[in-house]
């Protein structure tokens, strides 16, 4: 063929090799964190319980007989009974324990949600702009989360819920407002490395602003320990916002949520324990799903401990 | 030692000062004041009530006032309980927050070191996986959970030890209330103990003492745990300011009388004085163990006086 030298010639076999698939091929370091992944059964086992919890908390009310407000005067305080429908019994009021449940796995799952994506957004660009600014506006600003830090974060929930008082929404923000924290920190140690990379420094060069900066080229490269640090701060958040339902402080009635339902049975578990048993059941698989998921993208996604 | 100690101080103060001025603006920018009823005060009354708790002057003097009074001691007033301050209240309850709080702490932090210590030398051995199962408990199972199990179990169905309450002094009602508050924090705690001596297990002074032929007990207590002790004595801090706030759930559900429950009331009848008072004193109680605990940290690891 004109025009072609040799190594051309090469080069086309090469690439029409590729294309039949019979040349090694490489991997990226993406598909190689999901080979690593897919190998932990325990997290596997983990993702796969939790989307099955997921869809039943979503899913699952559309196909239970009995509505969550719904009073059966018949059947108050019995235990599960298949007859009447009461799969997981009945509470004090007479309502199906098994749509309440659902519904407050529903709660819970979306403040879980909800309270982390504010807890990120706000742990990110804080951090992003601390690491990247440096010198003095970086100190000031870790100087406030070393304060943060030393305080029981818990009670400013408590105090914002007290003052403004108990609307769910109010609860999402609070939780994850004052969540953020170590993200900030992790946050702010990669970007401190990551400024100083020849990307970042052809951005500038090319006359980008800072914000640009940050948001375009610094922000997407944090992606990893972002998603790996989140999904360890579902189970704080889920735990915490029981905390508040738990001492009657969170999720307000007809509305309920994992903690709720527990503290509701924990006073009377000695007469009817399916009150407490079924809602902790959720709530600890829930939690052991997440920390083995997260476990398992830290062991995935983080070059350390390969 | 002493420059170290000193300049730690300096530190916590203005941490302090910061904290209460963020409570104290948080406090009065909530909607509506502590006496707005549904059925309003008569005017004159209000106006009496109002100058009783110093509510009538301008902001900056009240702050004044409330800054003053922290200082003496004085956490102003409840304003559910009229008859007593917040300070009273704190004194009545503090005593016994403090002497299970502590109970639990040190207990927690033994029997965390010893465990992880245990499980790094005994590595993929049954004491380890014993460990592994006992820190996931300990992790995943929230305190008010696990309180209300081990009333449901212990308390009531075997009836070994008292459910709850507290008749004076007595040891069988103290031991659930120890445990709960402890295991998260024993749980941690041995975790984080389990990593550090294995890496320190790994390094070469450690194999060099080996090959000198000193017993494997001596390299433990020679030369292995005070290094692998620092990354502990740094989670201390923050450990105790989690299991203060967990001694809230643990001496609600037990019905013990400690700040805990004056706290809990207080926030589910929205009374700010008592919110905030708690709070604070809080605030205080956690930077001064937060100061003692970096004074441990400096006197185990040297190069902490020095940066």
């Amino acid at each position: 063929m004109p025009g072609l030298t040799g190594k051309d010639a090469t080069l086309s076999a090469y690439a029409d090799k590729l294309e039949q698939l019979d040349a090694p091929k490489g991997r990226s370091l993406t598909q190689d964190a999901l080979r690593r992944l897919s190998k932990n059964k325990a997290a596997m086992v983990s993702i796969f319980v939790l989307a099955a919890i997921i869809l039943i908390a979503f899913v699952g009310p559309y196909f239970v007989p009995w509505g969550v407000g719904e009073v059966d005067w018949t059947s108050i305080r019995k235990p599960p009974d298949f007859e009447k429908g009461h799969f997981l019994g009945t509470d004090q009021n007479g309502r199906d324990l098994l749509a309440r449940l659902l519904q407050g796995t529903q709660m819970s799952l979306t403040v879980a949600a909800v309270a982390t994506i504010v807890s990120v957004f706000i742990g990110v660009v804080y951090g992003a702009v601390a690491g990247y600014f440096g010198g003095r506006v970086d100190a000031v600003m870790m100087r406030f989360v070393d304060i943060m830090y030393a305080l029981p974060y818990i009670l400013f929930v408590i105090i914002l819920v007290v003052i403004f008082g108990r609307s769910p929404i109010l609860l999402f923000i609070g939780i994850g407002a004052l969540e953020w924290l170590t993200m900030a920190r992790i946050v702010r140690g990669q970007t401190l490395s990551l400024k100083e990379r020849e990307f970042i420094e052809a951005a500038r060069a090319g006359g980008a602003k800072p914000f640009t900066i940050i948001m375009r080229h610094i922000v997407p490269n944090l992606t990893g320990p972002v998603v790996i640090y989140a999904t360890l701060t579902i189970p704080e958040i889920i735990l915490t916002e029981s905390f508040l339902s738990y001492i009657g402080l969170g999720v307000q009635e007809p509305l309920t949520s994992l903690g709720t339902l527990i503290s509701n049975g924990g006073p009377v578990a000695e007469v009817m324990p399916w009150l407490l048993i079924f809602p902790a059941i959720v709530l600890v698989t829930m939690l052991l799903c997440l920390t083995y998921i997260g476990d398992g993208l830290r062991d995935a996604l983080d070059p350390k401990d390969r | 030692m002493i420059n170290y100690v000193l300049r730690r101080i300096l530190a916590a103060l203005p941490i302090a000062f910061i904290a209460i001025t963020l409570c104290f603006i948080v406090m009065r920018a909530a909607p509506g004041g502590p006496f707005d009823r549904e059925r309003p005060l008569p005017p004159a009354v209000m106006q009496n009530v109002l100058a009783h708790y110093n509510l009538d002057k301008p902001l900056w003097e009240q702050y004044w006032i409330y800054v003053s009074g922290v200082l003496q001691g004085d956490f102003g007033p409840s304003m559910t309980s009229y008859d007593f301050s917040v300070s009273q209240l704190l004194a009545i309850g503090l005593p016994f927050t403090l002497m299970l709080g502590m109970i639990a702490f040190v207990l927690a932090t033994a029997v965390g070191i010893i465990a992880g210590i245990i499980a790094a030398v005994k590595q993929n051995q049954w004491p380890d996986y014993i460990l592994v199962f006992a820190v996931m408990i300990g992790v995943i199972i929230p305190n008010f959970l696990m309180a209300a199990l081990l009333q449901l179990g212990i308390g009531v169905h075997l009836g070994w030890l008292p459910a709850g309450g507290w008749p004076g002094f007595s040891i069988p009602h103290l031991i659930m209330p120890v445990l709960v508050l402890s295991w998260p924090h024993a749980a941690r705690i041995s975790r984080l103990m389990r990593g550090s001596m294995i890496e320190v297990l790994g390094t070469n002074y450690i194999r060099t003492a080996k090959s000198k032929g000193i017993g494997e007990r001596l390299i433990l207590a020679r030369h292995a745990v005070k290094p692998a002790l620092i990354p502990v004595v740094s989670y201390l801090g923050p450990g105790l300011s989690y299991l203060l706030t967990g001694s809230l759930v643990v001496e609600q559900v037990f019905g013990l009388p400690g700040i805990g429950r004056y706290f809990i009331n207080a926030a589910l009848n929205r009374d700010y004085g008592l919110v905030l008072g708690t709070t604070i004193f809080y605030v205080i109680l956690i930077l001064i163990l937060n100061l003692l605990v970096d004074i441990v940290y400096a006197w185990i690891d040297p190069k902490v006086r020095y940066r």
